[in-house]
This record gives C-alpha cells, structure tokens and sequence, in this order.
C-alpha cells in the first residue's frame, strides 16, 4: 500500500480498500469523542497495555525509552490524564477548550491479521480565551484488531509538524 | 514613570507591592533589555551539547543570534552569529558538526574558531584583507561554571563566579551528586512553548510553593492515587515543615524542598526493591564521599534554583531541568526547557527518572499547563489598569518557608534596583529574614529554624 501506483481492482484491492473505510470510520468515530469531550469513552478505545505518545516539536522521531516527549502515557498515566481533565482542576481545560480534528491521508501501512499499523494527517484546532491554534502532523498508531471486526488502539502518536508550541503554550488537549 | 515607586518594600508594616505597569509597559521592557539583560550574565548552553570537535549549537539569547562551538582544540566558543560582511547568518541550522561555516549569501567562509579564512575573488580586496585577523564577533565576556555556558554583554561586567556568588553552592550540591555517574548530559527532546504573558510571571512562578496545592491539585491527586493503590499515605513531598526559600545577592533565589523520587537518591516506596537498594547505595556513597550533611542534602533535597534573570535550575523529583526564557514583548515569552541525566545511571533508575521527569513538567504534563493557564490568567487580568498593585507580602515576618514569596520579593529587589540604574540591591533579603546555609538543609539540621548564616545579605 505505499507505492505510488494507482490499485488495480483485484479481490484483494477491494479488500484492503474495506478495511480503510473500517479504519477512518474508527478515527473519525474517535475524533468525535475527542471532540465531544467523551473522554471516557474515548479511553476505552484502548487495549489494556496501549500507549499514548507526543514527541518534542524538535525531534518527532523521539524514542520514549531515552528522549524526552511532551508526552508518554502508560495505562496508568493515561487513565490519570483523562481522570485529571474531567476534574475541573485541570485549569487550561477548565472550561474546556472547543477542538475540531480534520483527519486525512490515511495510509495502512503494515497489515497483519491480528495488528495494522495506520499513519493519518491531522489539523487540531483548539479554540479558547480569544484564541485558535491548530496543533498539525502525523498520527501513527497501532491498531488491534478484534474479533468482532472492530478496533483497539494498542499504540497512538501524535507527531508535531510545529517547530514550538507558539499560540498553544501547551499540549493540554488530548492531541 | 517614577522608577522608584514601582517596587514598595515595607518592611515596617510587613507590605512588599509590585506596581502592576511593569508587567504591561513597552518602556519598561526596553529598559530591562538594556539594564537587565544587557548587563547580566546569560546562560547559553551546557557542555554536554557540544561534546566532540567541530560539534555546534545555535541559540538565541537576548534577542541576539549566537553559536557555540567545540573546537579542534576541545575549547568551547560562542559567536554571534552574523557575517562580518552583510550581517547574514553564517550557521544556519540549530546543531550539527562542521569544521567551518561558510556565508550562503556571499561565501565568505569562517573556521571553527570563528576566523574568516576565505572570501570569493579575493583580488577585489585589499592585500592584507585575508589575514588582517577577522574574527566573528563574541560577546564581551564568555564563560562557563561546571559545564553551564554563559555570556555577557556588558564589557565592565563582573566575573561569573562573583555574579553567581553563593548560589554556586546550589549548582554544586547538585553537579557534584552524579559525578559517581559520569556527570550530567543533556538528553535529546527540547520543550519549546510560548507563554503569553510577563516573563517576571514565570520568574515568581518557578520557586514558589505557594501556588502548589491550588493550582497543582490534579497532579498532588495523582500522586497520592498512585500511593493509595500500592497500599502507602500521601507522600512527604512538599512538606512545608521541610522546606526553605532561599534569597541571595545578585538576586538569584531557590526553594529547597525534602522529596523522595529521586533517583540520586532518595528512593520513592512505588519502585522496584532492586531500584530502591540502588537509591539508597547512592546515598551513602554521597555521604561518604561528601560528608553526611552535604551528602544527604544533595540525596534528600529538590533543588529549584532560579538564576537571575531567566535561567531555572530545578534539580527535583521531576529531574533535572534547565528552563530559560526570554521577553518576545510585555505579554508574551519563548520558554525553552532543557533535561538533563547522568551519563552512567542504570537503566531502571533511567526509566524512573524519565517518568518523573514527564509527568509533571512540561507542555504535556500535569503540571505545567496550568501553570501557564496562571500566568496568562494574571496577564489578563493586568489589562484593568484600576487594580495597580500585586502583593508578595507572603512570610515577610517570619524566617521563610518555601511556600512563602521572600524568593519573589528577592528577586524584584535586585530588578528595582538594576531598573533604576543601580549595581544591585542594598539587600536581597526581607530585614528580619535569616536564611541557613544551603548545605545545612541536611535531615540533622533541616528541622531547624535559620539561626545560620545570613546568607543573603548583599553588603
């Protein structure tokens, strides 16, 4: 799937084309929980061992094992994460900021019966006190596939085409 | 605008005000680009950066485009980054390796130590133009204490070491706690963000515990969930009882703090017994090799240093962090944050100081953005010209505890006095304020009240 040609409309074409519609609807359905503030529902888009991961503005290829990143939640970090924006004590989001994710370019780039890996770009506008800032890159994720032919997220990066967080200050929206 | 009333200090009636102009006012700013920053000494880079020959890094300080560069001679160099002919930038990406750097504009080309050493058709210039000794421009004065690069712009500018005076003690305890570990280096991944507000703001916010269980509530919840899961109470960290604010001349100021997560080494009960065993080893050879007080200050104690006037040196269960900023306009500052880790430190600790380090600080932590909310927060509200005071009275009658603002009321006495064109304060401290010596913040004597040295004292 990351050749240039254009797919020919074989069984197995037809296949793969199925399976990114299945996809985008699972990253469209999550960016409306995002967008909805459904945080909790959102949360259980993940498998029990998923990460959550946002590398510097000046290193997006940023490994979490050694490098610092504006962000590396583990299950328990993320939980916390979620659990600290629907507190109301989450003072840059409280009141909560309006988002709007436009999510495109979305490439299956490795499938594998049980996993594919998903690369998608997205325009994150936060908009609050005044202001909007669109937070632009690259989604990489690695999806789980069930058995009811649904997803989990297993591995979700967030990379930062910004060289600073200028108008944002922070990444304080779930990116 | 009468300079002198813009910082109330009444010590009489236990009232320190700031006037709130000075966080609005273009004038203001422009005289602290000359009076401040012009004249103070500026942190540019560590020596970690830069580690093999011909290595370089570019940096903007004081609005000024610098690089520095490690030599073919191991000696590290900073430059302003301009041609000498039209004034273009002659290093144009921010880190790399190059044993010259050649001008994209005209071609004029510079080694390592900043020597022009070619220009294309040399025949249009006098004879003597190659070897007349041009030399890219440095700023005035140029050094480093333990590995930290500053810089100067003021040619009659005081030594490093003297500006820092003893809140070198500070930089010490901690530069010396990892020399078991190969020293410190900076680590990959730069936090860069914008704040907009005052950059004094985020000078009284980086020492100030005051704010810490509002602001913070989230992450102090966290913490004790995280506890409360493995079976133990609400942590000892931010026990005002074992804490200090700290005032010194030159106006940098620090909070000292007893925590327990830090993997040099004071271990947290949530690690592993393996990585426990190793916090305490740690520990002892600190003492052993340090001496008990000096040795368990470093283990036992968060650091957050502030050097005056923009450089955060915070030391903390959150890891080593430099944080430096800088005014872009009244309302608005560039924030770059920098972490550092000992070069030999075992891979679990690693991880647990990788950990900490994320989950508080930094734009995507749990503390930080809330910070910045603050700040902005009272950057709005300075738009009411009305309400023309802030008040930092906090703990000005007592001797100070972290949560009190004498760290705050410090730092503005040094920039009241610089602002008018003074040299410096006639004293730091709050009058009736004494402070111990950093090193006596040991668990023997960290109990006790501040019968030591007045280590703020600026005569």
């Amino acid at each position: 799937m990351t050749d240039a040609k254009m797919p020919s409309a074989t069984p197995a074409t037809q296949e793969n084309l199925l399976l990114r519609l299945a996809v985008e609807h699972f990253l469209f359905e999550e960016a409306a929980h995002l967008d909805n503030w459904r945080l909790d529902e959102w949360l259980a888009l993940f498998t029990e061992d998923g990460r959550y991961v946002v590398p510097t503005t000046d290193l997006p290829s940023g490994d979490p094992k050694r490098d610092v990143m504006f962000i590396d939640d583990d299950a328990t970090r993320l939980r916390g994460r979620v659990n600290r924006l629907k507190s109301r004590h989450a003072h840059r989001e409280y009141p909560w900021s309006r988002t709007r994710r436009l999510i495109t370019n979305v490439r299956l780039t490795r499938i594998e019966p049980h996993e594919i890996d998903v690369e998608a770009s997205f325009a994150v506008y936060r908009a609050r006190a005044e202001a909007i800032a669109p937070y632009i890159g690259i989604y990489r994720y690695t999806l789980s596939r069930q058995t009811d032919d649904t997803f989990r997220i297993r591995h979700r990066r967030a990379e930062l085409d910004l060289e600073r967080l200028s108008d944002h200050g922070a990444v304080s929206i779930i990116l | 605008m009468d300079l002198s009333r813009l910082v109330i200090d009444d010590a009489e009636h236990g009232s320190f005000r700031v006037h709130r102009s000075v966080m609005t006012s273009p004038g203001i700013l422009q005289l602290e680009r000359e009076r401040i920053f012009g004249r103070s000494w500026l942190y540019v880079g560590h020596k970690s950066e830069v580690p093999k020959a011909g290595d370089f890094r570019r940096r903007v300080v004081a609005n000024r485009p610098l690089f520095m560069i490690r030599g073919r001679g191991g000696e590290v160099r900073i430059f302003i980054n301009s041609c000498l002919h039209r004034g273009a930038l002659v290093c144009r990406q921010d880190a790399g390796n190059a044993t010259s750097f050649v001008c994209f504009y005209h071609g004029w080309a510079y080694d390592d130590g900043g020597r022009l050493i070619g220009v294309p058709d040399p025949e249009g210039y006098m004879e003597d133009f190659k070897t007349s000794g041009r030399t890219l421009v440095a700023p005035a004065h140029v050094d480093n204490y333990r590995g930290l690069y500053f810089v100067n712009f003021a040619k009659d500018a005081m030594t490093l070491p003297d500006f820092l005076g003893e809140a070198r003690e500070l930089i010490d305890l901690t530069i010396d706690s990892a020399e078991l570990l190969g020293g410190w280096q900076v680590i990959r991944g730069t936090a860069k963000y914008d704040i907009h507000a005052n950059w004094k703001l985020l000078l009284e916010n980086s020492a100030d515990n005051y704010h810490f269980h509002s602001t913070h509530k989230t992450f102090a919840d966290y913490v004790a969930e995280q506890r409360r899961t493995a079976g133990f109470g609400r942590p000892r960290v931010n026990n005002i009882d074992d804490s200090r604010g700290l005032v010194f001349k030159h106006g940098h100021v620090a909070m000292l703090t007893r925590a327990e997560g830090r993997t040099i080494a004071s271990p947290s009960p949530l690690w592993s017994p393996e990585a426990i065993a190793e916090a305490t080893r740690l520990r002892d050879e600190l003492a052993s090799r340090y001496g008990a007080a000096r040795g368990h200050s470093m283990a036992d104690f968060s650091r957050f240093l502030i050097v005056f006037p923009n450089l955060a040196i915070h030391d903390t269960q959150s890891g080593f962090k430099l944080r430096q900023w800088w005014p872009v306009a009244p309302d608005a500052i560039e924030v770059t944050q920098w972490e550092l880790v000992p070069r030999l430190e075992r891979e679990d600790m690693a991880r647990y100081r990788l950990e900490g380090a994320v989950t508080f600080q930094g734009p995507g932590g749990f503390g930080t953005p809330d910070d910045i909310e603050a700040l902005e927060s009272c950057q709005v509200g300075y738009r009411a010209h009305e309400v023309e005071w802030s008040d930092l009275s906090r703990g000005m009658q007592r001797v100070a505890r972290s949560d009190d603002e004498l760290t705050a009321r410090g730092f503005w006495r040094q920039w009241h006095a610089l602002i008018q064109g003074r040299p410096g304060a006639d004293r730091v401290t709050d009058l009736r304020a004494q402070q111990p010596a950093p090193t006596l913040l040991s668990p023997a004597s960290g109990g006790e009240s501040g019968r030591g040295m007045q280590a703020g004292d600026a005569r």
